[in-house]
């Protein structure tokens, strides 16, 4: 069985990431940060590079840290309490995984945060869904990819067209910014029209291995995002009074935050397991990851709608965090596959056929 | 003389040394036990002398296996979870040195089997509005009441037993709680049957028993705090178990689903593999439990584990049963029988929808855990009490 406890390692690392995005990443400048023309927060990425997070799971002799995706993992649940807009799934996990896959150059690069390497998929992707359709020739990208999650902020993209992976320097595709849903964590339409691009990996494993760990680590920012929800409206329950008592001493509230509480100690379970899976290269991969997603998608949509309804009239406001939660927890239910695909994905994993 | 409790390879050379010394096959079973319990290899987290060698109660698993895998006779703690999950720590936490040795060795080895003398007709949730009386009378109480939900009542040797011993202050202050002989004269227990037809359960009626003042756990008026021990661990024995994928229930279910391709249909897909999934992440909600247990830091999650637990139970049940359409309308046996173990899993699609509905009731219900997840873990206010400070004798009954 793999290990479901946090270690002293990742217990440090979250104190050391929660005080420094505390100061640098509160919900103010959040919003703030969703009204201007820089599609992520650069100033808090180069703040991170300096933590050394992004080198997480790369191998000491290609210019990492060496540590795993299990502390990889605890990033992203505090990046998903803060909502922090910053390539780190797209980026540290995404193209840092088929990187690894693909044992290519561009790696240590990447894992110093030198340059932003972003994956060119559609972000509803899931690891097991057709991709993109892109021609090559002669060593040249033609074709168009909708909605890649973080197409402004990178300085690479690694775009899979004819069965294989090419890196394609940015700024020569035409990026269309799209107002997105989720404005913390920004889409843009790619074209590429006889762009130049580089061979990364032949074959589509790296994809598949980068979109596998995407699922797999997007449950631990969906876990951070739904217990950041779930602490709110608690904190707020206990203070809000109507009819001369507190909001939460109401059983009807009390009652659906405790089975919400109990939902996010089994997303806590179930993202552990897909954190420890993709740490290991343990055989149970697929299905903790397609688990992961199909279970921590819903509980974050569901954190973040009651957070929304138990706050009531502010909850419905801009000027409250709430609803930068419901929009990333919704557009991180879509991302990487709904949990409807990922519940038929795991159907076939695990021998239940359909009707 | 007291020493650093045995780690696991201590542990795991005390128990081949004992089997080289005991041959299971050659011991009568009963004999066996005995020697096993008085060489603190029964329960190996309880003291040394009580069946123990005060190790962490996460070693026992390998101590077990080893047992099973010479071939040792079973102790059957099936036949006496309450005995053992719910009665023995709060006799090890309450009890004098006496009871202990009285009673935790016959209740290990299933010598003696026990039941829960606690749910009465008008104390369900409000277990402290419990009306059954005890009455002192010199170096021994006279009791009358009656109980409802006793499982194993009509097996047991023993029950735990809380009365109410001085009806003039609020409820919570005024019980005490004992061991009752359950072969005592005024003891009269009578099957209840459920909605499964079977009675699992009984009432208890309990007319003039004379329970020695030897036998109470605990200070005279303290009975509110021993309850509380026997009903944490009772949750956390309800919460904890189908350890494998697709364990317990499931199983069931993926199994038919598996054999029968006739019963498969869109709509039940898509809900099979929905509660396939919460089935998973409860199951490894158990797993982190454990090892946060293990680990020497328990978490709040037993609650958690009992209500996920209780509601898919519920729900996979019912799945089963639409799967089977018009063979689901059948149902294997309204005669009243009385089990001697529980297993949810157990005789037919039918029994199992309805044993389940139990599993929401029985342990606290729901809603009660509900609340203590929302005011103990987090931190929520708790519910109007209106009869907070008011004399037992004067609540509205």
């Amino acid at each position: 069985m793999t290990d479901l406890l946090y270690g002293e390692i990742e217990d440090d690392l979250r104190s050391g990431l929660r005080g420094m995005l505390d100061e640098r990443c509160a919900w103010p400048d959040v919003l703030a940060g969703t009204g201007k023309d820089e599609p992520s927060d650069a100033s808090l990425w180069g703040v991170l590079t300096g933590f050394g997070v992004l080198a997480l799971p790369v191998p000491e002799e290609k210019g990492g840290a060496g540590a795993t995706w299990r502390e990889t993992a605890v990033v992203m649940e505090e990046l998903g309490r803060a909502v922090a807009p910053v390539p780190f799934l797209t980026g540290a996990v995404m193209a840092t995984a088929a990187l690894l896959a693909a044992g290519d150059e561009l790696l240590p690069e990447v894992a110093s945060g030198e340059r932003t390497a972003v994956l060119a998929v559609p972000f509803g992707t899931a690891p097991d869904a057709p991709l993109p359709d892109v021609a090559v020739s002669g060593g040249r990208l033609t074709g168009e990819i909708r909605d890649v999650a973080d197409a402004l902020t990178a300085g690479v993209l690694l775009v899979p067209a004819a069965g294989a992976l090419y890196a394609v320097d940015a700024t020569e595709v035409t990026r269309t910014p799209v107002t997105s849903l989720d404005m913390t964590r920004r889409l843009g339409d790619l074209t590429l029209a006889d762009t130049p691009g580089r061979v990364v990996a032949t074959g589509d494993e790296a994809v598949r291995d980068a979109l596998t760990a995407g699922a797999a680590m997007l449950a631990s920012e969906q876990l951070g995002l739904a217990e950041r929800c779930l602490e709110l409206t608690v904190a707020y329950l206990k203070t809000r009074y109507q009819f001369g008592r507190p909001l939460g001493s109401y059983q009807g509230l009390k009652h659906r935050l405790a089975d919400l509480w109990t939902s996010v100690t089994q997303a806590r379970a179930v993202a552990r397991h897909a954190a420890a899976c993709l740490a290991t290269g343990d055989p149970d991969l697929p299905v903790a990851a397609a688990l992961a997603q199909a279970h921590c998608s819903q509980v974050a949509v569901r954190a973040a709608e009651e957070c929304v309804q138990m706050h009531g009239g502010i909850g419905f406001t801009w000027e409250h965090p709430a609803h930068l939660y419901l929009k990333r927890a919704k557009a991180d239910a879509i991302a990487l596959g709904t949990p409807g695909r990922h519940r038929a994905a795991l159907a076939r994993l695990v021998d239940l056929p359909p009707a | 003389m007291s020493t650093a409790p045995p780690g696991a390879e201590e542990l795991e050379r005390r128990v081949a040394a004992f089997l080289a010394a005991h041959d299971p096959a050659a011991l009568e079973p009963l004999a066996f036990l005995r020697a096993r319990f008085d060489a603190g290899l029964a329960w190996v987290h309880f003291p040394e002398g009580l069946g123990g060698l005060g190790t962490p109660v996460a070693l026992q698993r390998a101590v077990d296996e080893a047992f099973a895998r010479a071939g040792a006779p079973s102790h059957r703690p099936e036949a006496n979870a309450i005995g053992l999950g719910m009665a023995a720590p709060t006799i090890l936490a309450f009890g004098t040195e006496e009871q202990k040795r009285r009673f935790l060795r016959p209740l290990w080895t299933g010598e003696e089997i026990w039941c829960q003398l606690f749910s009465e007709p008008g104390a369900g949730s409000d277990l402290a509005a419990l009306a059954t009386r005890a009455v002192r009378d010199g170096d021994s109480w006279t009791v009358n009441g009656q109980k409802v939900w006793t499982s194993m009542a009509h097996e047991a040797r023993w029950a735990i037993l809380v009365t109410r011993t001085d009806p003039d202050v609020p409820k919570h202050r005024g019980m005490t709680y004992f061991v009752c002989d359950m072969s005592a004269p005024g003891v009269e227990v009578r099957p209840l049957r459920q909605i499964t037809g079977e009675a699992e359960f009984n009432e208890v009626f309990l007319t003039d028993v004379a329970v020695p003042d030897e036998h109470r756990l605990g200070e005279v008026g303290d009975g509110w705090r021993v309850a509380m021990t026997t009903l944490m661990n009772e949750r956390v024995a309800i919460g904890g178990s189908a350890a494998i994928r697709e364990g317990g229930m499931m199983g069931v279910v993926t199994a038919l689903w598996r054999d029968r391709p006739e019963v498969r249909t869109a709509a039940g897909h898509d809900e099979l593999m929905r509660l396939w999934v919460e089935n998973e992440a409860a199951r490894l909600t158990g797993e982190r439990l454990r090892q946060q247990l293990a680990a020497g830091s328990p978490g709040p999650e037993g609650s958690a584990a009992k209500l996920a637990f209780a509601r898919l139970n519920q729900e996979i049940s019912g799945l089963e049963l639409e799967l089977l359409g018009s063979e689901g309308l059948r149902y294997d046996d309204w005669t009243m029988r009385r089990p001697t173990e529980v297993d949810f899993t157990r005789r037919s699609p039918g029994y199992r929808y309805l044993r389940a509905k139990g599993n929401s009731i029985e342990g606290g219900t729901s809603e009660i855990l509900r609340n203590i997840v929302a005011e103990r873990v987090l931190g929520l206010p708790g519910e109007i009490r209106v009869d907070k400070d008011v004399p037992w004798k004067d609540l509205p009954k």
